[in-house]
């Protein structure tokens, strides 16, 4: 077997590991015998989730003090491995912190990275992971040939995290070296911005605006509309490049993916971009005045129409039951 | 002021996109574009330049063929100069080779203070290219920028974060790469683009870089199976004529959601 020794690149935030590393160390236990969370950071009451997950082994770094989580992370994964503990195949999240640290450590190891996988397995000596392409209609199957570690990153909510009831993982130390010239970034001050409702991410219905809302007062519709649904609002990347709403909200391949109940689409084209985000929910409705728009391809319920007479009567409809 | 901006010349994302069937990768004949996403790099980069009061904007292309007319565009918006790289060895380069064939191009248009690039491309949207190249380099990067200034050579970038954005200050020289919006590319005009014909453009091959192995070679992976995903079915389709909110209610009372 070659994976028989498994690091995920964990992160946690306050008291507990993030969604998408529960998922990593779900399919990383049913993959091969050890499997080790790597995280940047104090792994903190994180521990015992983590080990729930299938994590027999965490390293953690301890606090950065500054230093960007790409450089440092890879330049502690690389020591670690220079001290011996050498791992076979290293999961990765594909976001930003997973992909500075991937990107950094494929040099440091001189190995390829698979990127945006959603699935991956272990055949006899091959390790294939699998990536969807053209907005999800092919699948394409890739190898990794030569030597590991081999490094893969996947798609959030790729696979489905479950607790097995681990013990308590051993926590150790690993080190950052020495950064040189390359750790000549530092963090200076972190900013959060606010994201009405429950979590994009998580919510069970998600009413997310598009272009053809027309202007940025029109996004309110979307949000009054959110409210009455207890839903996350969301948005295509052409009305948060527009600046019309925080980035926090885009659903898409550079933004969120969500597996809603529900997912109302409102004024959205349904580029590829935007669908590989949503295309998983399991309802969808489509609001959009284009009968030839892609949207209405996924959509369950397509509505053609213009979204300011469709959304104000529905607005209304629910706040009068 | 330097920079160098990658500028990564791609099939036109308006037409359908198909896999060679015979070498499983992303068919790249035709006529190739400037990727959208790096008009925002060259966009800054001739703002930065125009900031700092002097110096120019050089480009790294590595596209098959010799093709330039991406090049061309970025040259017309103002970018001085760039080196393409072509070979045939290239075809079925990774993304780490990618990153150590543009790190080794730029050092052919001289020294930087700073290398632009997306953060991710149109079609391979890998996302690693610039921090591989920054670890090859042994330089300082910042990703995800979504604001870009230099005050007292010290960079200052504003970089997106899952939850909203971090303000990092960066030495120089270093790699950053920005978001799309983070500027609006000008439209080059028509005494850019006739500049542009006659700005210099060496074209360099994967032994003048000294970089090996490339290609497939290279690329340690192999594609062994190509197939449909599974399609999903489409739904009732109605036209609006006043009442299809109703539909919408009706849908999700009987998703109990309601
Ligand atoms: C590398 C890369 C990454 C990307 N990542 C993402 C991503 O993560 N998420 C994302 O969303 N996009 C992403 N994109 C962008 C994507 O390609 C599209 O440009 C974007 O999704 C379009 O947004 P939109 O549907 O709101 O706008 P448009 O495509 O302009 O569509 C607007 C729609 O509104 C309809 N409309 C107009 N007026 C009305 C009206 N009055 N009533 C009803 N309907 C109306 C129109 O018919 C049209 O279909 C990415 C692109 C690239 C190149
Ligand atoms: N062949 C290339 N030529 C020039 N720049 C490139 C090339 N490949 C990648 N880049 C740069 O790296 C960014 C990220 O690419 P990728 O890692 O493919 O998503 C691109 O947006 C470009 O700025």
């Amino acid at each position: 077997m070659t994976a028989s020794n498994i690091w995920v690149f964990a992160q946690v935030t306050d008291d507990a590991p993030t969604a998408g590393t529960l998922e990593l160390l779900t399919k990383a236990r049913s993959l091969g015998e050890s499997v080790t969370a790597f995280v940047l950071g104090d792994v903190g009451g994180s521990a015992a989730a983590l080990g729930e997950h299938g994590a027999t082994k965490v390293y953690e770094t301890g606090d950065l003090g500054g230093k960007l989580p790409g450089v440092a992370g890879a330049a502690a994964m690389k020591a670690t491995i220079d001290g011996g503990d050498t791992p076979d195949l290293v999961l990765f999240p594909q976001n930003y912190e997973g992909r500075d640290v991937m990107s950094r450590l494929s040099v440091k190891l001189d190995r390829t990275v698979l990127t945006n996988n959603t699935d991956i397995a272990v055949d006899g000596d091959a390790v294939k992971v699998t990536t969807s392409v053209f907005g999800g209609t092919q699948l394409v199957t890739t190898t990794f040939t030569g030597d590991g570690p081999h490094l893969a990153a996947f798609r959030p909510k790729s696979f489905a995290a479950e607790a097995a009831g681990g013990s308590a993982p051993e926590v150790k130390k690993a080190e950052v070296p020495d950064l040189g010239a390359s750790g000549g970034a530092k963090l200076v001050a972190t900013h959060v911005e606010e994201h009405s409702g429950p979590k994009l991410d998580e919510a069970a219905v998600v009413v997310a605006g598009g272009r053809g809302l027309g202007e940025a007062g029109k996004y309110d519709m979307i949000e009054s509309l959110a409210k009455l649904l207890k839903a996350a609002p969301g948005a295509s990347r052409a009305i948060v490049d527009a600046g019309w709403v925080p980035y926090s909200y885009q659903v898409g391949q550079t933004g969120k993916v969500v597996k809603p109940t529900v997912y109302l689409a409102a004024g959205i084209s349904g580029a590829t971009q935007h669908m590989v985000g949503m295309k998983g929910s399991k309802n969808i409705i489509a609001i959009n005045k284009d009968e030839e728009a892609p949207i209405f391809g996924v959509a369950d319920l397509g509505i053609v129409g213009d979204v300011h007479k469709v959304l104000p009567k529905l607005i209304e409809a629910l706040e009068s039951r | 002021m330097n920079v160098i901006v990658c500028v990564k010349q791609i099939p036109d994302p308006a037409m359908p996109g198909e896999l060679d069937p015979s070498t499983k990768t992303l068919k790249r004949s035709g006529k190739l574009i400037l990727d959208e996403s790096d008009g925002y790099g060259v966009e800054m980069a001739l703002q930065l330049v125009d900031a700092a009061g002097g110096g120019e904007v050089g480009l790294v292309s590595m596209a098959p063929n010799g093709e330039v007319s991406g090049l061309r565009t970025a040259l017309a918006m103002g970018a001085s100069k760039g080196v393409l790289v072509s070979d045939p060895e290239l075809q079925g380069t990774d993304a780490l080779t990618t990153a150590k064939v543009l790190a080794a191009a730029t050092k052919r248009l001289g020294d930087a203070d700073l290398i632009i690039a997306a953060t991710e491309s149109s079609d391979g949207y890998t996302g690693t290219v610039p921090e591989q190249m920054a670890e090859v380099l042994g330089l300082p990067s910042v990703t995800f920028a979504k604001s870009v200034t230099i005050e007292d050579g010290v960079l200052k970038v504003n970089r997106q974060t899952e939850a909203g954005y971090d303000e990092v200050t960066c030495t120089l020289p270093a790699v950053v790469s920005v978001t799309a919006g983070v500027v609006e590319p000008r439209y080059p005009s028509f005494k850019g683009i006739m500049a542009a014909k006659s700005k210099p453009v060496e074209e360099v091959t994967v032994s003048d870089l000294g970089v090996s192995p490339v290609g497939w070679a290279g690329a340690n992976q192999e594609i062994v199976e190509v197939s449909d995903a599974p399609e999903r079915q489409a739904g009732e389709i109605v036209t609006d004529e006043g009442e299809s909110h109703l539909k919408i209610v009706a849908f999700l009372e009987n998703l109990k959601v309601l």
